[in-house]
């Protein structure tokens, strides 16, 4: 993870955060998933809450510091014990992104697969300088991630909550034109592989006996 | 119990304990940096590393249970090897700038990098850099130096009650701190200075002052709160230059609160260092020889009472009742605050049930006190036993106070307290349920008009509730300064009437009452309204300046101890009323410390034992007032400002400072 990404405070932070009518409803089937005097349990659904919140609001999907004491008022906890949760995942984005979030996966995998040229293509479509960046003109910011468990299909790129797989550089490049123009193509694998199966089409198992 | 072998020792220790537990039992000394006893247990330095037989890896000796028939080797191959790696993995990100560390020679990871690390380390990239954080104005971070063992979250979370620090982000970028910059909102916060293994966190007042091998220690007992913690004062070259708590699990355990810890720069500033005399309305300068002739000459003829102060010592309160009644006078008062004490029997004005008594109690009614401002380390207790064994916690007084653990809010005043006196309220229910209830009473409950009202309805609950067995005593009188029970125990109760002529001030202000007319003595350390009202001013020793006995809110003698010698021509209070006397032709009899402690023992009994011994109580009547005669008015604490509540932390630039911060309306 970037450092840039987790250290706070040095970009204006909203005056004030409440939760909006959507994020009530959300919020009140998710804390009702775990046990009375469990309700802390629910500390990361309920920051995916906030971030998605933001989304919608502001365009960017972060986590407000006035987000998170929301959560901790919420959930009854001190609110230092969701700062600790919240900068340790980096699902969480800590300062404003971009309207995209791509996550390019380097991991082995990915990396034999090439996911350099995965990023490559990300840094030079997006007008992204480097990890941890947006763009601009507040569409991208190109993070790198730990293994997404996509391997199968590698290499992957995640934009916001979808995989889109088996990527190269001229694919993503088209990706993120279309995603600039407004469009939002169908996630999963852009080569047309059926879910995870070979390339081009079964492999084995043929021949099925008796047919 | 279970049978566990220590390097070929055999140990007998309780099921459940940890290993690191039982090999310190054994008498073998495991290296640890975030164990630490009266904490939770983490496990992430993994200094403490045992090998245990059969076990293929080094295991964690303090998170790891023991069992019967263990073998445990402290001192192996295994072992050694596994804390030299561990030892190197602290040092990796550690800066080598234990040169000038404040930490330097009483550092943790200094001692046993020594003792356990290997001579050299293998890294050879750059070191990570932490931003330093804000944690008020007494604790100085130099965040590059933590180890991130969580000792201080831990505490401040489990011992002090404010979940404030906190460890965010993760692996290489992990950091100890508050994420959003604030001052720690505790009156503990000194503390996190001792339990820091390392220089992370070091005493901001104190920074780049001294190293430890070069400063005279003195055990004593702080005085700024009536709790009596066990202190240590460190000195050089005549200047106290920090304190530190000792451990005495029957009071502070081995806390301390920061008043006490840190006001002591208040003992440098606004000091009366000679003697003065009023000449022509104007204090002039004098020597002792004119100031006693001005009081023999001030006093003659006059009809004279004492004051003794909320920092007096046993000793010299002594000696002023002696001189008092050579002088025929028995006006003696030390209840400067216009609390209503009944002291005809001891257990009227102590804390009964004991600091360590608390984790008996099983249900707790709090009147009239804020413990957090008055007794931050009492407070600490009371958290601890709400904690662990979840007793309800009754509070009668202002709404909203947060006391860092739960509390149920029963009302303001004088009318909740009436209604537990008629024994129809609902808390009476819960105290009537518990086994050892016990309540707190505070003083500035008392300082009020009808204070002997609020003592007596407070001794009814207590009476009427079970909380006066005769094995358990559960009324508690919480006093605020270290001073204020010795004159008590030695009759300082008998008020001084409206008409008197000449007073005998031991550090104390001059009452209301007291008219213009009168000639005043004013004998303590610090000029304040006291001094400036005097005729005749006798500058005298402070707490760490003299040898001297205190008794806690508990009434448990203790005994401090001279670290540095008072400056100027200040004296021991005992030794300038020692020769007053003798210019006023009286002569106390005793020209040694142990001879007025001797008289001490025969004026009071208590001064000859511990104090305080846990006890029952088996007399039930009450003291004098009248229980129905309770205003229906709110409770209000008689401490407002913590920082700057005695004469000695008003004098601190430090409290000054803390006040600032703390209390931004209050600054002056």
């Amino acid at each position: 993870m970037d450092a840039e990404l987790s250290t706070a405070t040095e970009f204006p932070q909203p005056e004030s955060f409440s939760f909006d009518e959507e994020s009530l409803k959300a919020i009140e089937t998710i804390v009702k998933r775990y046990p009375p005097g469990k309700q802390a349990s629910a500390v990361i659904p309920l920051l995916y809450v906030v971030q998605r919140q933001m989304k919608r609001s502001t365009g960017s999907a972060w986590v407000p510091n006035k987000g998170m004491d929301a959560v901790a008022e919420r959930l009854g906890m001190a609110p230092i014990r969701v700062y600790e949760v919240a900068t340790f995942y980096f699902m969480f984005n800590m300062k404003p992104i971009g309207k995209h979030h791509l996550q390019v996966c380097a991991t082995t995998p990915c990396w034999l697969r090439g996911s350099d040229e995965v990023s490559r293509a990300c840094r030079d479509a997006g007008k992204l300088g480097g990890w941890g960046q947006t763009s601009e003109d507040k569409m991208f910011t190109l993070s790198e991630v730990e293994c997404l468990g996509g391997c199968v299909n590698a290499p992957i790129l995640q934009v916001d909550d979808d995989y889109y797989e088996d990527m190269d550089y001229e694919s993503t490049v088209r990706l993120i034109e279309a995603l600039r123009r407004g469009e939002r193509p169908a996630p999963g694998s852009v080569i047309g592989r059926q879910t995870s199966a070979p390339e081009g089409g079964p492999q084995t198992l043929l021949d099925v006996p008796g047919e | 119990m279970a049978k566990v072998t220590v390097d070929g020792i055999e140990v007998e220790v309780p099921n459940g304990v940890s290993v690191l537990q039982a090999c310190e039992a054994a008498g073998k000394e495991i290296p640890r940096f975030c164990y630490h006893e009266r904490l939770s247990v983490a496990g992430n330095c993994r200094m403490c590393l045992v090998e245990v037989e059969k076990a293929p890896k080094p295991i964690a000796s303090c998170a790891y249970p023991v069992a019967d028939g263990m073998k445990v080797f402290t001192d192996s191959p295994m072992v050694r090897n596994g804390r030299r790696g561990v030892m190197e993995f602290l040092l990796i990100n550690h800066p080598l700038d234990c040169p000038i560390c404040d930490q330097g020679g009483e550092c943790d990871l200094q001692d046993q990098a020594v003792a356990f690390g290997g001579d050299a380390s293998r890294y050879r990239e750059e070191k990570r850099a932490v931003k330093d954080k804000y944690l008020g104005p007494l604790v100085k971070t130099i965040m590059n130096r933590c180890i991130q063992c969580t000792r201080c979250v831990r505490f401040a979370t489990e011992v002090a009650g404010v979940p404030e620090l906190g460890a965010t982000n993760r692996g290489e970028n992990m950091e100890i701190g508050t994420y959003v910059e604030k001052a720690l909102t505790t009156e503990l916060s000194g503390n996190l200075i001792d339990i820091c293994p390392v220089g992370a966190l070091t005493s901001r007042p104190y920074a780049y002052v001294s190293r430890p091998w070069e400063l005279r220690k003195t055990d004593s007992v702080d005085v700024l709160d009536a709790t009596g913690t066990n202190i240590r004062v460190d000195a050089r070259a005549g200047e106290v230059l920090r304190i530190l708590p000792r451990t005495n699990d029957d009071v502070n355990e081995e806390w301390m609160a920061d008043r006490g810890r840190f006001a002591f720069d208040g003992l440098k500033r606004r000091r009366l260092d000679r003697p003065w005399v009023r000449q022509n309305g104007k204090l002039k300068p004098a020597s002792w020889a004119e100031a006693f002739t001005a009081i023999a000459a001030g006093i003659k003829g006059r009809k004279i009472g004492a004051v003794a102060g909320e920092l007096a010592d046993a000793e010299a309160t002594v000696a002023l009742r002696d001189l008092m009644a050579a002088l025929g006078s028995n006006h003696l008062e030390c209840r400067t605050d216009g609390a209503a004490i009944d002291a005809s029997r001891r257990d009227f004005y102590t804390f009964n049930t004991g600091i360590a008594g608390i984790e008996e109690a099983d249900a707790l009614l709090i009147i009239g006190s804020n413990p957090r401002l008055e007794a931050p380390v009492i407070n600490a207790r009371i958290r601890k036993r709400v904690a662990t064994g979840g007793i309800p916690v009754g509070f009668i007084g202002p709404r909203g106070l947060d006391l860092t653990y739960a509390q149920d809010w029963l009302g303001e005043g004088g009318a909740t307290l009436s209604a537990l006196v008629g024994g129809q309220h609902r808390f009476n229910e819960v105290l009537r349920a518990a086994k050892r209830p016990m309540l707190i009473l505070g003083r500035g409950a008392l300082a009020r008009p009808d204070g002997a009202a609020v003592l007596a309805a407070a001794w009814q609950v207590a009476a009427q509730n079970g909380m006066l067995q005769a094995d358990w005593h559960g009324f508690n009188l919480l006093h605020q300064f270290g001073g204020q029970v010795a004159p008590l125990d030695l009759g300082f109760t008998t008020g001084i009437p409206a008409d008197v002529e000449a007073l005998w001030l031991l550090g104390a202000e001059v009452p209301a009452a007291v008219p213009e007319s009168a000639f005043v003595i004013y004998q303590g350390h610090h000029g304040e309204a006291g001094a400036a009202r005097a005729d005749v001013i006798l500058p005298s020793a402070a707490y760490t300046e003299k040898d001297a006995t205190w008794v806690n809110t508990e009434g448990r003698v203790q005994r401090g101890r001279l670290a540095v010698y008072p400056p100027g021509e200040a004296r021991e209070d005992w030794k300038i009323l020692r020769a007053a006397s003798e210019v006023l032709s009286i002569r106390l009899p005793y020209d040694s410390p142990d001879g007025v402690r001797a008289r001490l023992v025969e004026a009071n009994p208590v001064f000859g034992g511990p104090g305080f011994v846990p006890h029952g109580c088996t007399d039930l009547a009450g003291p004098a007032g009248d229980a129905g005669g309770v205003a229906e008015s709110a409770f209000a604490s008689s401490i407002h400002n913590y920082w700057q509540a005695d004469v000695i932390s008003r004098a601190s630039a430090t409290m000054a400072e803390c006040a600032r911060t703390y209390l931004p309306q209050a600054a002056e």
